[in-house]
C-alpha cells in the first residue's frame, strides 16, 4: 500500500463526520419543514398550545423549551455547590493523593450510570421523599427532574474543573502564600481567577448535556403539555415531548416533533462548540 | 565507476522553516566513503537540521523546505523517493527508541517489516545475528530475543536502534547525538562500536560533545547560525582551528 | 479558623456527592439481588397475561430478559464492528494531519456530534433507517449505537496517538517504512491500550441508551436473531417493565444486569488505562 491510498483512505474514514452531520442536518430541516410551514417559525416557537385531537391539531413548542431551559437552568443551580467543593477537593486540597484518586472514581462511576436508572432511582426514591416533604402532590414535576439531572451532571462539571484548578501554577499559589494569605484567600484571589475560565467552559459543557437529557426527565417531569407555571409544576422538555410522543406520532405532529428535535439540536450544538472552543483557549493560556 | 564518486556530497543545501528563517546556509562538503565525520556546533546551529536533511525526515512536515543539493553516490536524494533514500541512510536518534510494541529480533527486522518485505526463517535469524553481533549485542539478548525491547538498559536499547538500523545494510548512518541521553560507560561501548562500523558504513554524527569528536571521527564540520564554518581534519581543527568562530567554540568561549 | 470552616465544608459536600452513586447501587442491588436467577438470563419477558396470572396466584414472575439481552449484543457486535476500524482510521487522520482546515472542520464536527442528545440520534436513524426500510430492526438500532460510539473512539485514537513521543513515528520511517505501515506496524500498537480502552468507554457508554432504540428497534418479547426485524435491548425492557403495571417487579432485576454490566466496564477500562500507562 503506498502513501497516496493510505491518505486516501484515512481521508474516506474522516469524511464519514461531515457526511453524518450534514446528514443530520439535512433531515431534520426536511423533516421539520412541513411544521414551519404549516404554523410560521416565530409562532411555532411562541405557541403554548399542543392539542392533536383530529381537525383541531395546534402544535407550539413554548411549553417544552421552557421545560428545557428551566429543569436545566436548576440543574445548574443545583450542581454547582457540589461539583466546586469536588473539583477543589481533587485539584486542590487532596491534589494527587488517595481520596482524591477514590473521590474521582466515584465520579467516573455517577457519570457512568445510565440515564434510565437515574430515572427510576429518581421514581422510586427521590419522588417519595418530595411528596412526603409536601413539595409537591404527585412527587413528579420539573424541581423532582432538575435535582437528578443535578447528580448526573455533576461529574462532567467536577473533574473538568479539576483539571483546570489542578493547572494553577505553584510558584502563583506560593507567591500569595509567602504574602501571608491563607488558603480560603489563596483560593479567591488565586486558583479562581486563574482557572476561572476554565471551570465556567466546564459548567458550559454540563449544561449541554443537561439540555439533552431524555430518560430522566421523562420519567420525572409529569409529561403534561401545558406551560409550566412554577418550578413544582409538571412539564415536559423538548427531549421528553419527544420520547413520549414520537412512537404514536404521525403528519404533523411527527413533524412538529422533528422540528422540536431541529432546535433542541441547534441549542445543544452551539452551547457545545461554545464551550469546547473556550475550553481550548483556557487550555492554551 | 561507483568508488571514484564520494558517497555523499553536500551542494549548497539549505533548509527553511519560514521564508525568513534560514535554518542551514548553502553548506557544501564532501564526505568520504568508511568515515566518521562529526558535526559540532552550539545549539541552534542547525547541525542537526542538515542531518536530518539526508534521510528526508524533512519531507515530513510540509512548511519545511530543502534546497540546493545533497548527492548520494552521485545522485541527488531530494529528487528521489523518500522511501528509497531512507533504506539507503540509517539514523539514529538522541534517545533510544525500540519500538515498544515489538520484540527484540522484531526490532532488528523492523525496517523490512515496514517495508513489507518478508525474509525467510533462515535469512531472518542471520540477519538478526549478524546485527546484533555488530553491535556486541548478542551475547547479551540472545536468551531473550523474543521479550520486549523496552525491558534493556538505555545504552543496550540504543545499539539495538543501532543494529535496527544496520538491518538494512545501509550506505550511510546517521546519528543525531546518539550518546546525550546515556551514561558515560554505555557511551565509551557506542564509540569503540562505531570504530568498528566504519568499516562497513559511513557515519555522520551530530555531537554536542568535543571530547567525543576528538576520538572517534576523522574528519569534523564546525556549524554556527546555520552556516558551514569550518570543515576538515579533527585532528587539524582541534590543533589549529583556521576560523575565529571555531577557535572560540573549541575553547569554550561559545556555546 | 475560617480556613478549617472551608476545608471541612469541602469534605462534607465533597461526601454528599458520592451518596448517590451508593443510594443507587444499594437500591438496585438490594431490590435486584433476588430477582436474579439462572432462569432471568435464558428466558424471555412473560407476555402481560402470564405475568397477570402469576400476580394473582401469588407466585414470582416468570420469565427474564434473553431476548434483551441477545439483542443488545447484536446490535452493540454491529455497531462495533463499524465504528471500530472506521473511528480509528478517523482518529488517524486527525492525529496525522492536525493543521489541515479540513480535519479542524472534522474535529469540530466530532465534538458537536458526541454532544448532540441521543434522541435526536434516535430521530435521525429514524428518518434515515427505519423509513426507507418501511419498519423497525435491530440495523436501525445499531446504526444509532454507531453514530454514538463514532466520535467516542475518534477522540481517543486522536489522543493516544498524539501523545505517543514523535521519535517512535520518526524511528520508523528513518528505516524507510511508509506512512501506512509506520501507522500500522508502530504507532497503532504502541496506541493499543489507549484506542481500547477507548472503544470499552465507549461500549459503556452507548449500552444504556434507551431513547435512541425507542424509535428504531422498538423492541420485541422473544428472543431474535433477525437483523432486519425489531429487536429487544436491555435497556428497552426496563423502559417497557417501568410503564407495564404487571412487570414492575423485573425492573430491578434488569437494571442491576445494566448496571453492574456498565460499571463492570468502566472500571476495567480504568483499570486497563491505569496498567497500561505505567
Amino acid at each position: 500500500m503506498n502513501d497516496k491510498i493510505y491518505k486516501i483512505i484515512l481521508f474516506a474514514a474522516a469524511l464519514v463526520i461531515p457526511i453524518v452531520c450534514g446528514g443530520v442536518v439535512y433531515a431534520l430541516v426536511t423533516d421539520a419543514y412541513e411544521a414551519f410551514d404549516h404554523f410560521g417559525f416565530i409562532s411555532f416557537l411562541t405557541s403554548s398550545e399542543w392539542s392533536y385531537t383530529d381537525g383541531d391539531e395546534h402544535y407550539g413548542a413554548l411549553p417544552f423549551i421552557t421545560g428545557t431551559l428551566m429543569t436545566t437552568f436548576l440543574a445548574l443551580l443545583f450542581c454547582i455547590p457540589f461539583s466546586l467543593p469536588v473539583a477543589l477537593f481533587v485539584g486542590e486540597y487532596f491534589k494527587g493523593t488517595k481520596v482524591a484518586a477514590v473521590l474521582s472514581t466515584v465520579t467516573d462511576l455517577l457519570a457512568g450510570i445510565p440515564s434510565i436508572i437515574y430515572g427510576l432511582w429518581g421514581f422510586y426514591t427521590l419522588r417519595p421523599i418530595i411528596m412526603e416533604l409536601d413539595i409537591s402532590p404527585q412527587g413528579s414535576g420539573i424541581l423532582t427532574a432538575s435535582l437528578v439531572l443535578a447528580i448526573m451532571i455533576v461529574p462532567y462539571a467536577a473533574s473538568l474543573s479539576a483539571e483546570f484548578i489542578k493547572m494553577v501554577p505553584n510558584d502563583l499559589k506560593e507567591g500569595a502564600y509567602s504574602l501571608g494569605a491563607t488558603r480560603a484567600e489563596v483560593i479567591r484571589r488565586v486558583v479562581f481567577p486563574v482557572a476561572g475560565s476554565g471551570i465556567f467552559s466546564s459548567f458550559v459543557l454540563a449544561v449541554g448535556r443537561a439540555l439533552g437529557e431524555t430518560m430522566t426527565v421523562t420519567m420525572l417531569i409529569g409529561n403534561t403539555n401545558t406551560m409550566p407555571d412554577s418550578i413544582t409544576s409538571t412539564g415536559n422538555s423538548m427531549a421528553s415531548i419527544i420520547a413520549n410522543q414520537f412512537g404514536e406520532a404521525s403528519d404533523l405532529r411527527l413533524s412538529s416533533l422533528i422540528a422540536i428535535g431541529l432546535i433542541l439540536f441547534l441549542i445543544t450544538a452551539v452551547i457545545n462548540l461554545v464551550g469546547k472552543m473556550m475550553i481550548k483557549r483556557a487550555r492554551i493560556s | 565507476m561507483e568508488s571514484i564518486k564520494p558517497i555523499l556530497e553536500f551542494n549548497k543545501t539549505c533548509v527553511s522553516y519560514t521564508k525568513q528563517t534560514m535554518a542551514v546556509k548553502y553548506v557544501s562538503a564532501t564526505i568520504d566513503r568508511n568515515t566518521i565525520t562529526a558535526i559540532m556546533g552550539p545549539s541552534g546551529c542547525g547541525k542537526s537540521t542538515l542531518l536530518r536533511a539526508v534521510n528526508l525526515m524533512h519531507n515530513l512536515y510540509p512548511n519545511i523546505r530543502v534546497d540546493g543539493e545533497i548527492l548520494l553516490n552521485g545522485e541527488n536524494i531530494l529528487s528521489m523517493e523518500p522511501i528509497d533514500v531512507r533504506r539507503r541512510v540509517g539514523m539514529v536518534f538522541q534517545r533510544p527508541a525500540p519500538f515498544p510494541t515489538m520484540s527484540i529480533s522484531e526490532n532488528v527486522l523492523a525496517g523490512y517489516t515496514l517495508n513489507g518485505i518478508n525474509l525467510p526463517k533462515n535469512e531472518r535469524d542471520a540477519t538478526i545475528e549478524r546485527c546484533l553481533k555488530s553491535v556486541a549485542l548478542w551475547d547479551e539478548v540472545k536468551d531473550v530475543l523474543n521479550k520486549k525491547g523496552t525491558f534493556l538498559s538505555g545504552g543496550q536499547q540504543q545499539r539495538l536502534c543501532i543494529a535496527r538500523a544496520l538491518a538494512m545494510k545501509p550506505d550511510v548512518l546517521l546519528m543525531d547525538e546518539p550518546t546525550s541521553a546515556l551514561d558515560p560507560i554505555a557511551t565509551k561501548h557506542i564509540e569503540e562500536l562505531l570504530q568498528e562500523l566504519q568499516k562497513e558504513v559511513t557515519i555522520l554524527i551530530v555531537t554536542h560533545n568535543m571530547g567525543q569528536a576528538m576520538r572517534i571521527s576523522s574528519k569534523s564540520m564546525f556549524m554556527y547560525l546555520g552556516e558551514l564554518v569550518e570543515y576538515g581534519d579533527t585532528a587539524m581543527m582541534f590543533s589549529n582551528p583556521a576560523d575565529e568562530r571555531t577557535k572560540a567554540y573549541l575553547t569554550g568561549k561559545m556555546g | 479558623m475560617k480556613d478549617k470552616l472551608m476545608l471541612w465544608l469541602i469534605c462534607i459536600l465533597s461526601a454528599l456527592t458520592a451518596v448517590p452513586l451508593f443510594a443507587i447501587l444499594g437500591e438496585v442491588l438490594l431490590r435486584g439481588y433476588d430477582q436474579l436467577s439462572w432462569s432471568f438470563f435464558t428466558e424471555p419477558t412473560p407476555t402481560a397475561y402470564r405475568a397477570m396470572k402469576a400476580i394473582q396466584a401469588g407466585e414470582p414472575i416468570p420469565g427474564g430478559i434473553a431476548n434483551g439481552i441477545v439483542g443488545t449484543m447484536i446490535m452493540l457486535g454491529m455497531a462495533v464492528v463499524f465504528a471500530v476500524p472506521i473511528g480509528i482510521l478517523c482518529g488517524a487522520y486527525l492525529a496525522e494531519n492536525p493543521k489541515r482546515r479540513f480535519a479542524k472542520v472534522v474535529s469540530y464536527l466530532t465534538d458537536m456530534l458526541q454532544g448532540t442528545p441521543s434522541v435526536i440520534i434516535g430521530i435521525i436513524t429514524y428518518i434515515w433507517v427505519v423509513v426507507p426500510m418501511k419498519g423497525y430492526s435491530a440495523i436501525a438500532g445499531s446504526v444509532a449505537l454507531f453514530i454514538m460510539m463514532l466520535p467516542l473512539i475518534i477522540r481517543s485514537t486522536e489522543e493516544t496517538i498524539k501523545i505517543l513521543p514523535a521519535s517512535l513515528k520518526e524511528a520508523g520511517l528513518a528505516l524507510g517504512g511508509n506512512r501506512a505501515r509506520v501507522m500500522l506496524r508502530v504507532q497503532l500498537p504502541a496506541a493499543f491500550g489507549g484506542i481500547f480502552t477507548g472503544v470499552l468507554l465507549a461500549i459503556s457508554r452507548v449500552i444504556g441508551e434507551t431513547a435512541p432504540l425507542m424509535f428504531t428497534a422498538l423492541g420485541c418479547s422473544f428472543v431474535r436473531f433477525a437483523v432486519d426485524k425489531p429487536i429487544s435491548a436491555v435497556p428497552l425492557l426496563i423502559w417497557e417493565f417501568f410503564n407495564d403495571p404487571n412487570l414492575q417487579e423485573l425492573i430491578w432485576g434488569a437494571s442491576l444486569f445494566l448496571l453492574l454490566f456498565v460499571l463492570t466496564l468502566n472500571i476495567t477500562a480504568k483499570y486497563l488505562a491505569k496498567k497500561w500507562n505505567q
